[in-house]
């Protein structure tokens, strides 16, 4: 099946012709540069010799593997690196099962292709929802075991002796009896010939080698030297560079466009006008801006020229008090409520918020009247095929998407307006151009992590135990978009993740969701997706019962978790490492979070100190995580790290808002992120299982956000229900 | 309108507008594609470089004011001993993860070692705070840089 997939690349490259004219040493310049022995051949669909030299004696049992005769392990990711990790935890499956090191194998983006190449979870090839490891556990060792076999069968028929006798290591098959051995690649023709085995044992985990032990990042070296190429960084020959600004409000259109200034600067060779949006094309991006700014552009804004987020935030409450799809259903929550002691109801809200990679949006793009090459980092490499060849009027095999290392990705680049409106460019322009966003463009057209409305109520009984709650919110429905077969019955997993399966022991438990699209404001993925939204909203509630009950935050979360080992164990170590319980200065406070999403359980302890001023500054973070079998501990802990600055900065500052029916933020002086100066000290304890891996991507965010405002209430107060946190409101009277 | 400018060296010529920022000659004109773009506002710290050994924001200085200083980017930042010491602590440390900003984070880190041996945590802050790293990588720049100090220490 490779093959001919292989096979068919090599035809649509050479009839494009555009594989010539690529600088291919260039290109391939990180592999050098990273050294080991590794290769990151992350800008080309296959290394340079995959265009030229035969495949006749390669091995490729699968779409995961290929070894050459002339001995290189080439495995292809199917995920995409984007600071996950990923590019070295999916080859450390696949190498534990191959038996080689992992110095001894060289990586490849896949192309897309959804058969070969799709997330197990997701069904479509897309890296997402934190869960590569997930998808990949099985079928990727899978593969790797496979191949192993196959390698050992075509050594054991050329020494004529029994498999049984021959063993696989570090690249090699010996036969233990008489020492014998041969390196993989010069089994590689003959094990292409061996039969597949039907079914494979992988290893014991008390066998791994690989799995479980802190391995160094294969992408760092090139990250640190200045020589790892983001989509932002090709530069085939003759590459122009554009810029752009689209309408202010969504939907609006150009009305009038005078280009006469920009057209006189210096290095500007073209002004591409679309129907919404202008593009300046120069030598160089300087020059691009700055006749950007010499425009004169008159906007029709249509429909939504007085939008604002209140009208949003309206429409999503009114959502809420009529009735919803049914998520969750477990007793009677109606007739619970009418006979508990003690009442409780709020209101959560979370504000739509920005992605803002570092890397702004950009893609480059070399549009031909029978085929387009496309250059881009892509979350979802497949989707973007599909949707450029769409804008192109091609068909998707005329499309060749060069897939690169992303510059953040956090869900925005699962998306793929940004190719096609560079595609829609490139249209207009003779040879290649490279579209790069401003960051201003970038914020003001994002997809935005969606508003959300919760409205909530839950009874307790006479010990204050919580024996009812209810919880209908409304929001956008990003999977019914982007996934529409996910999206039944008025429901998607997404939305509802983290508000429908909670940990908690709780008898009678209702969930409706309401999906409602927001009109003139474009929702997608955001990091921690469903739980950035409903972790905040649960965690928040289930503190506001302790509260009522007059109970203690962790005691009255640990009474409910009797059904829920594995989630009392990491409360109890959050807890334990956090001196929970012990005095905090004046103004400080702790808050605590228990979360299970994406296949994780984790607990995170929040101190944060309240000025005079109401200013928030978090001090301490510690978090206890369950996330099963660990394949990379390193990446554990940085990934939790990672995740928690990006939900405090959400916390603590993000919000997108709308006036005139304009996002009013710009840059990252009106959308702050979390700086050093303000990052809190952070500790990630792992608790030891041989579950299955859980995801951890994104778990950190939803996590963080409910145990700074927990730690709010429990230094002020004060019960922060919107985020992000208003510092007017924990101001204190002077 | 030409100008001559020394990067990492050597020396190059380039021909555009005078108010042309730094950051799109290295990148646009030059190829040097390691310098980033970020926010084009100096908010942000991607763009990163040395002037003189001074850390500058490379997307709001003009191509004219340049003049005969010396700059040097991520790609040469290496043969500088605090530069070097940066790198190894990085790579040790395991920093990077998108990776997108490193190459701004490590130029302010490798200036500040060089004029400041043995910086506090006030000093990191006061240096690093100009750069974001939206994969947060904070925690671990900030050991990343004692490391490199501890090393200068020890006559690494």
């Amino acid at each position: 099946m490779i093959r001919d997939h292989i096979a068919s690349r090599r035809r649509n490259l050479d009839q494009s012709g555009f594989a010539n004219g690529l600088s291919r040493r260039r290109l391939l310049q990180v592999g050098a540069a990273a050294g080991g022995g590794l290769m990151l051949s992350l800008s080309l669909p296959f290394p340079s010799h995959r265009a030229e030299a035969a495949v006749a004696d390669e091995f490729a049992p699968n779409a995961f593997i290929r070894i050459g005769s002339d001995g290189r392990i080439i495995l292809i990711m199917p995920y995409v690196e984007m600071g996950q990790g990923t590019y070295t935890s999916i080859p450390m499956l696949i190498a534990e099962e191959l038996d080689v090191n992992l110095k001894q194998v060289q990586l490849e983006h896949a192309p897309p292709n959804e058969k070969l190449y799709a997330n197990p979870l997701l069904g479509v090839q897309a890296t997402g929802n934190s869960n590569a490891i997930r998808g990949a556990w099985k079928p990727l060792r899978e593969a790797g075991a496979t191949a192993r076999i196959m390698l050992v069968a075509a050594a054991a028929k050329r020494w004529d002796v029994d498999p049984k006798s021959c063993r696989a290591q570090d690249g090699e098959v010996a036969h233990v009896p008489t020492g014998r051995r041969l390196k993989y690649g010069e089994l590689a023709a003959e094990a292409a010939k061996m039969p597949v085995p039907a079914g494979v044992t992988l290893k014991a985990p008390e066998d791994f080698k690989l799995i479980g032990t802190p391995a160094k990042r294969l992408d760092a070296p090139a990250k640190v030297n200045g020589t790892a190429v983001f989509g932002i960084d090709v530069h085939p020959p003759g590459v122009k560079v554009a810029t752009l600004v689209q309408s202010p409000v969504f939907g609006g259109r150009v009305k009038n466009l005078d280009d006469t200034a920009a057209k006189a600067v210096k290095g500007v060779r073209q002004i591409v006008r679309l129907d919404d949006a202008i593009s300046v094309v120069a030598d160089h991006m300087g020059a691009a801006k700055k006749g950007l700014a010499a425009l004169n552009i008159e906007w029709d804004d249509g429909p939504h020229a007085k939008l604002t987020t209140a009208d949003v935030a309206r429409e999503l409450e009114q959502a809420t008090l009529g009735s919803g799809a049914v998520a969750q259903n477990i007793g009677d929550a109606d007739k619970a409520l009418a006979s508990v002691t003690t009442k409780i109801e709020a209101i959560y809200q979370a504000p739509f918020l920005a992605h803002a990679t570092m890397e702004p949006m950009n893609c480059t793009v070399h549009f031909r009247k029978d085929a387009c090459e496309i250059w881009i980092g892509s979350q979802a490499v497949a989707r973007v095929q599909a949707m450029a060849a769409k804008a192109a009027g091609l068909p998707p095999e005329k499309v060749i998407v060069h897939n690169h290392l992303i510059g953040g990705g956090f869900g925005r680049r699962l998306e793929a307006d940004g190719a096609v409106r560079a595609v829609e460019i490139a249209k207009h322009v003779d040879g290649p151009v490279k579209v790069v966003w401003t960051r201003e463009e970038d914020i003001q057209h994002d997809m935005y992590r969606p508003y959300w409305f919760d409205r909530l109520s839950a009874g307790l009984d006479e010990q204050g135990r919580p024996v009812v709650w209810k919880n209908r919110f409304a929001g956008s429905s990003v999977i019914a978009r982007w996934l529409p077969p996910g999206f039944k019955d008025g429901l998607d997993p997404d939305s509802t993740e983290g508000a429908i399966d909670l940990v908690y022991d709780l008898p009678n438990f209702r969930v409706e969701y309401v999906r409602l699209e927001p009109p003139g404001i474009p929702t997608a993925f955001w990091r921690s997706v469903g739980p950035s939204h409903n972790v905040f909203v649960t965690e928040s509630f289930i503190d506001e019962m302790a509260a009522a009950a007059k109970q203690d935050a962790v005691a009255y979360r640990r009474a409910l978790l009797d059904k829920s080992p594995r989630a009392k164990a990491v409360l109890d170590l959050a807890a334990e490492k956090a001196g929970w319980g012990q005095a905090l200065p004046k103004g400080s406070g702790r808050g605590v979070s228990l979360q299970f999403v994406f296949g994780s359980y984790l607990a995170q302890v929040a101190e944060v100190e309240v000025s005079k001023e109401g200013t928030v500054r978090v001090r301490r973070v510690v978090c206890a995580v369950d996330c099963g079998t660990v394949v990379n501990p390193d990446t554990v802990q940085a990934q939790i790290q990672s995740g928690i600055i990006f939900g405090a900065t959400a916390a603590l500052y993000g919000e997108i808002t709308l006036k005139n029916g304009r996002v009013e933020q710009t840059n990252f002086d009106t959308y702050q992120m979390l700086r050093m100066n303000q990052a809190p000290a952070i500790e990630v304890h792992i608790v030891k299982s041989a579950e299955p891996p859980g995801g951890l991507g994104e778990s950190g965010t939803s996590a963080i956000v409910p145990a700074i405002a927990n730690a709010i209430f429990a230094a002020t107060g004060k019960r922060l229900r919107k985020m992000p946190v208003d510092a007017s409101l924990l101001k204190q009277p002077v | 309108m030409a100008f001559t400018i020394k990067v990492n060296g050597q020396t190059h010529s380039v021909d555009v507008d005078s108010d042309t920022p730094l950051l799109w000659v290295l990148r646009d004109v030059l190829g040097m594609t390691g310098t980033k773009f970020g926010c084009g506002m100096a908010l942000c710290g991607a763009c990163t470089v040395h002037v003189d050994g001074v850390a500058t924001r490379s997307c709001i200085t003009p191509i004219d004011g340049i003049g005969n200083s010396a700059i040097t980017t991520i790609e040469a930042i290496g043969a500088t001993g605090a530069g070097a010491r940066i790198q190894k602590a990085w790579l040790e440390r395991e920093v990077v993860q998108c990776g997108y900003c490193q190459s701004g984070q490590i130029m302010s880190a490798s200036a500040l070692l060089a004029s400041n041996p043995h910086p506090t945590d006030a000093d990191i802050d006061d240096a690093m705070s100009g750069n974001i790293c939206r994969c947060g990588t904070y925690v671990r720049i900030r050991e990343a840089i004692k490391q490199a100090a501890q090393s200068a220490g020890q006559g690494g």
